[in-house]
C-alpha cells in the first residue's frame, strides 16, 4: 500500500525524556497545482495534501497543505521526547496514494 | 455600425466584471470568507504571533515562513491549530497545522508559494478558545503563478 517516496527526515539521534526536539522533513514532490493558463496544456492537481506524524501512540503533528505550498514541501516542527520508538510520517497524495516513512528517536 | 456608443462604453465594464467572476470561480473562496470561517464569530487577539519571513522575495515559488506562537503548551492551554492565509493567492488557505501539547512549542516552519506582493495572515487557535492573529507583508518580485495572477 505504502509507495516509496524520497524524503529526508532530520531529528536528533538521542534525546532526554521531556526534551523538546526539532524535526525537519523535506520530501521530493512536484506539488502539481491545476495549471490551466492560455498556451499551456491543462494538468490535473496532484499534491501531497496531508502529512500526519504519529509517535508513541498518538498523532503529534498534522499539516494540511494546499497548492500554495512550494514544490518539495519542507516543514519543521517540534515534539516532546516521550519514549524510544519510531516516529511515523504519512503523506497523503491526491488520488489516494499514501507514502509512509519512519524515523527512530532514542530517549534516555 | 451595429454597436451603439452606449453599448461600446459598457463593454470594458462588462469584461472586467466577467474577469472578476472567473477569478472568483477559480479560488472558490475569498480571503475574507476563509478568515471569517476560521474565526467563526470569535474576535482575534492581535498579539502572541511572531512571523519570520524575508521582507522581500525574489522568487514567489518558495518563500520561507516561520511562525511562532506564545503558549505554555499545557493540556489546559495550548495552541491547537495554526492557519496560514494569503490575501492574494488563488487559494487563500495555504496551510493548516494541527498541534497538541506534545508539540512542546508552538513553532512551525515551511516554504510557501506567493502569487504577488501581499500580506500573510496567521491565525492561531488555542484550546481555551482564544484566537491569536498575526500579519506580515512580503514583497514578491516574481510571482509563483504562470498566468500572472
Amino acid at each position: 500500500m505504502a509507495e516509496s517516496i524520497l524524503a529526508r527526515i532530520t531529528l536528533p539521534e538521542k534525546a532526554r525524556k521531556g526534551e523538546v526536539v526539532a524535526v525537519r522533513v523535506i520530501v521530493r514532490h512536484p506539488m502539481e497545482r491545476a495549471v490551466d493558463a492560455p498556451g499551456l496544456r491543462p494538468v490535473p492537481r496532484k499534491i501531497l495534501h496531508t502529512l500526519r506524524v504519529t509517535y508513541a501512540g498518538a498523532e503529534v503533528f498534522r499539516m494540511e497543505m494546499s497548492p500554495g505550498i512550494a514544490a518539495n514541501p519542507y516543514v519543521e516542527f517540534t515534539t516532546v521526547a516521550v519514549e524510544s520508538g519510531a516516529m511515523v510520517f504519512e503523506w497523503q497524495e491526491d488520488g489516494g496514494t499514501v507514502f509512509r516513512r519512519e524515523a527512530r528517536l532514542e530517549v534516555a | 455600425m451595429s454597436l451603439h456608443r452606449r453599448t461600446l462604453l459598457a463593454l470594458p465594464l462588462a469584461a472586467a466584471t466577467a474577469g472578476g467572476a472567473a477569478a472568483q470561480s477559480i479560488t472558490g473562496e475569498s480571503f475574507a470568507a476563509a478568515e471569517r470561517a476560521i474565526l467563526a464569530g470569535r474576535t482575534p487577539v492581535a498579539a502572541g504571533v511572531t512571523i519570520a519571513m524575508p521582507p522581500l522575495s525574489e522568487n514567489g515559488n518558495a518563500v520561507d515562513l516561520s511562525v511562532k506562537v506564545e503558549s505554555p503548551m499545557t493540556a489546559e492551554d495550548h495552541v491547537s491549530a495554526i492557519h496560514i492565509l494569503s490575501e492574494l493567492n488563488p487559494f487563500p488557505r495555504v496551510a493548516r497545522f494541527t498541534l497538541s501539547p506534545r508539540a512542546g512549542r508552538a513553532e512551525v516552519t515551511t516554504r510557501i508559494r506567493l502569487a504577488t506582493t501581499q500580506s500573510i495572515v496567521v491565525l492561531a487557535e488555542t484550546s481555551t478558545g482564544r484566537v491569536h492573529r498575526g500579519t506580515r507583508e512580503v514583497i514578491v518580485i516574481l510571482g509563483a503563478c504562470v498566468d500572472g495572477g
